[in-house]
């Protein structure tokens, strides 16, 4: 049953895809300038080089011809910000730096995100609520590169503990900041989700009637209420994800990630057609892969969506 | 001293608020009521009335801005008596929950955790407190199963809750509540949430396996009309407290407090087709306020002046019997009640007779 279920999502998602690599496709003609208004070529050289790259031809036709090379795993090459080099080349450069940050950020906040949220829930401190109304109001309402600056200043600048700018050749230790700075609206998000999950958990029917049974405290934390106060923050760290990906822009330029940030407001400012459609399009691919993992993972760990919901 | 009086429960002078950032609600004030064993009392009043937070006390899972201004819950099942109150939680949950005292919630969509299989919610009850292993966990569940009538019981103990219609969810909450044989089980309105086709079976399911056990059982409902069936003894709840008590004869033959006679004027009658159903008018008082006199008295069409000044004591009627309104003290004026209910009455011990006849 699941497998057919996957399968059914699978093609679903490659259907989107398509549908969004034709949107962007469409988009980008009613884009002003081209690639190539370079103020030293003339029109007849503009022409040509467009002639060169097949840009001449009618947008269907070039679609299509994408959309071959695409599945021979070829997405063309730079015309301006970096000229014909392949874009996967520029990809495989920039991606993993962005990645490997994105999920030492999503991780690191989200350890700490959950023990926080859980703590505050079990415990009825004033101490410990304070400190998370603390860390979570300032996570939320603090943007990251606020967060970066204040980083920089005092552990970098001051303390001298890290560097102040990514170094390709330590970059673990020159991601700290950057993951730290990145981690903490993920900390604040998840913590006070996971709270108010736990709080409805440690409320409920259940957990009243197993408490009933006397069962112990471990027993009730460990199969009553953490298993079903954490479900539903995996949906959340999803969405996180994805913004880590995309939206780490600013982090990156201020510590200097040579990640996929700069790259994409590169491309955009210099009408890099194939860069831009190739970084919107491994975007989407990636939501969309991101929700399908998603979904996946709900179906191991919940079984009122592995089992569907058929009562007799 | 507990030697003569074998109740194997008796809540006295419970008096509970509850903690709020606008002030306190003083939820129940001053409950006593008493239950001996094999015996089932019937808990009923209005919504709002202190069921639900009476009975929680008992079973010690008050929420955590409850706070128990005073009172004494004495439970006795043949050996000593203890204060539930004074024990520490700790120690409750080894000795009293589940093996003594146990509960069923009143909606069975929400009692079961979403996440675990029936038989792995079943074996954890039945593991909570002995070290019996899991197989014979699993054969106890299975046999648990279908005590409560479950015909296919390795399956349900195979299947997740959200497989399972409101009345099979309800069945295995009453397996899990029952899983450790507790003396005295807690009935929260079981039958509410249900299907009114499904309410007749859960109700028959509770009085079977009350009697079968010989367990002592409160049944809390605001159904008058299930409690004649299920219960020997009634109390009427209002506003944090008992206003009237008795054996089902008593409050059902000779109600003596205005609130009851509003209660059972309000139970649709098998005969009556016209459907025009009577309702107490106005609403319960606001238990954030003081409340001075009887807390009924602004209902109430027989309320005398007194009423609005002083609170009436628990008046004994009889062996059984009590109503707390001052319609009861020998210098009241003697007041009947309502020409229709004494109808209403006559019919029903009528039907009862005619009933026992056939
Ligand atoms: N957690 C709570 N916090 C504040 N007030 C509560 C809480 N639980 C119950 N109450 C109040 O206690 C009173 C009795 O409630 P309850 O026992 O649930 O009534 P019922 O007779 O319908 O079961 C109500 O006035 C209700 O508002
Ligand atoms: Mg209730």
């Amino acid at each position: 049953m699941m497998g057919k279920y996957l399968r059914k999502r699978i093609l679903i998602s490659v259907a989107i895809l398509f549908l969004i690599l034709l949107i962007l496709f469409l988009l980008l003609q009613f884009m002003p300038g081209s690639p190539f208004n370079d103020a030293k070529l003339t029109p007849e050289q503009s022409e040509a080089l467009k002639k060169s790259y097949g840009l001449d031809k009618p947008v269907i036709i070039q679609f299509f011809r994408y959309v071959g090379n695409m599945l021979r795993g070829d997405l063309g090459v730079s015309y301006s910000i970096s000229p014909n080099t392949p874009i996967t080349t520029l990809l495989a450069n920039r991606f993993p730096v962005t990645i490997r940050i994105g999920f030492m950020s999503l991780i690191l906040g989200t350890v700490i995100g959950v023990i926080l949220g859980l703590v505050t829930a079990f415990f009825k401190s004033r101490i410990l609520k304070g400190i998370y109304s603390v860390l979570t109001l300032l996570g939320i309402a603090v943007p990251s590169y606020l967060f970066a600056v204040f980083l920089s200043w005092t552990l970098g600048y001051k303390a001298k503990l890290f560097p102040l700018l990514y170094d390709f050749r330590s970059p673990l230790y020159s991601s700290v900041m950057p993951v730290m700075a990145l981690s903490f609206i993920v900390m604040a998000v998840i913590a006070r989700f996971t709270k108010s999950e736990a709080e409805d958990v440690l409320r409920s029917d259940y957990v009243m009637l197993a408490r009933c049974t006397g069962m112990s405290s471990r027993t009730i934390i460990v199969k009553y209420i953490l298993r079903n106060s954490l479900i539903p923050v995996i949906t959340v760290m999803a969405g996180l994800l994805v913004g880590l990906l995309t939206g780490s822009l600013v982090i990156e330029k201020m510590y200097a990630v040579p990640g996929i940030g700069e790259l994409l407001t590169n491309a955009i400012s210099s009408n890099d057609y194939n860069v831009v459609i190739a970084l919107s399009f491994v975007y989407s691919a990636l939501y969309i892969v991101v929700m399908l993992i998603l979904d996946i993972i709900y179906c191991i760990v919940d079984p009122r969506v592995r089992l569907g919901g058929k009562a007799e | 001293m507990s030697e003569n009086t074998k109740h194997i429960i008796e809540v006295k002078g419970l008096d509970i608020s509850f903690r709020l950032p606008t002030g306190n609600v003083h939820a129940i004030r001053g409950l006593d009521f008493s239950l001996d064993e094999n015996e089932v009392l019937a808990l009923v009043g209005e919504s709002g009335s202190g069921k639900s937070v009476g009975v929680k006390a008992v079973m010690g899972i008050l929420p955590e801005n409850a706070v128990i201004e005073s009172g004494e819950i004495l439970f006795n099942d043949g050996e000593e008596t203890i204060d539930l109150l004074k024990m520490k939680e700790a120690a409750r949950r080894k000795t009293i929950n589940g093996t003594k005292i146990a509960m069923v919630f009143q909606d069975p969509m929400t009692s079961l955790n979403p996440t675990m299989s029936i038989g792995a919610q079943l074996i954890t009850a039945l593991r909570s407190h002995s070290d019996i292993h899991k197989k014979g966990a699993y054969a106890r569940g299975v046999e648990l199963l279908r005590e409560v009538g479950i015909t296919d019981p390795e399956r349900t103990m195979d299947q997740y809750p959200h497989q399972l219609s409101g009345g099979m969810r309800q069945r295995v909450v009453i397996a899990i509540a029952l899983s450790q044989s507790p003396k005295l089980l807690i009935c929260d309105e079981p039958t509410t949430a249900l299907d009114v086709t499904i309410q007749e079976r859960i109700l028959e399911l509770l009085q079977s396996i009350q009697r079968s056990r010989g367990l002592s059982m409160i049944f809390i409902t605001h159904n008058l009309g299930v409690v004649s069936k299920i219960a020997d003894k009634v109390a009427v709840m209002y506003a944090g407290k008992i206003i009237e008590k008795g054996t089902v004869f008593d409050i059902f033959y000779d109600p003596r407090h205005p609130y009851t006679w509003g209660l059972l004027s309000a139970v649709p009658e098998l005969s009556d087709k016209k459907g025009e159903l009577y309702s107490i008018p106005g609403t319960p008082p606001d238990l954030s306020k003081e409340i001075v006199g009887d807390a009924f008295a602004p209902r109430n069409p027989y309320a005398l002046a007194v009423d609005f000044k002083a609170e009436p004591p628990l008046f004994k009627l009889s062996k059984t019997h009590y109503a707390a309104t001052w319609l009861a003290d020998p210098r009241a004026p003697k007041t009947e009640m309502p020409k229709e209910l004494a109808d209403k009455i006559q019919r029903m011990k009528q039907e009862a007779k005619d009933y026992a006849e056939s």
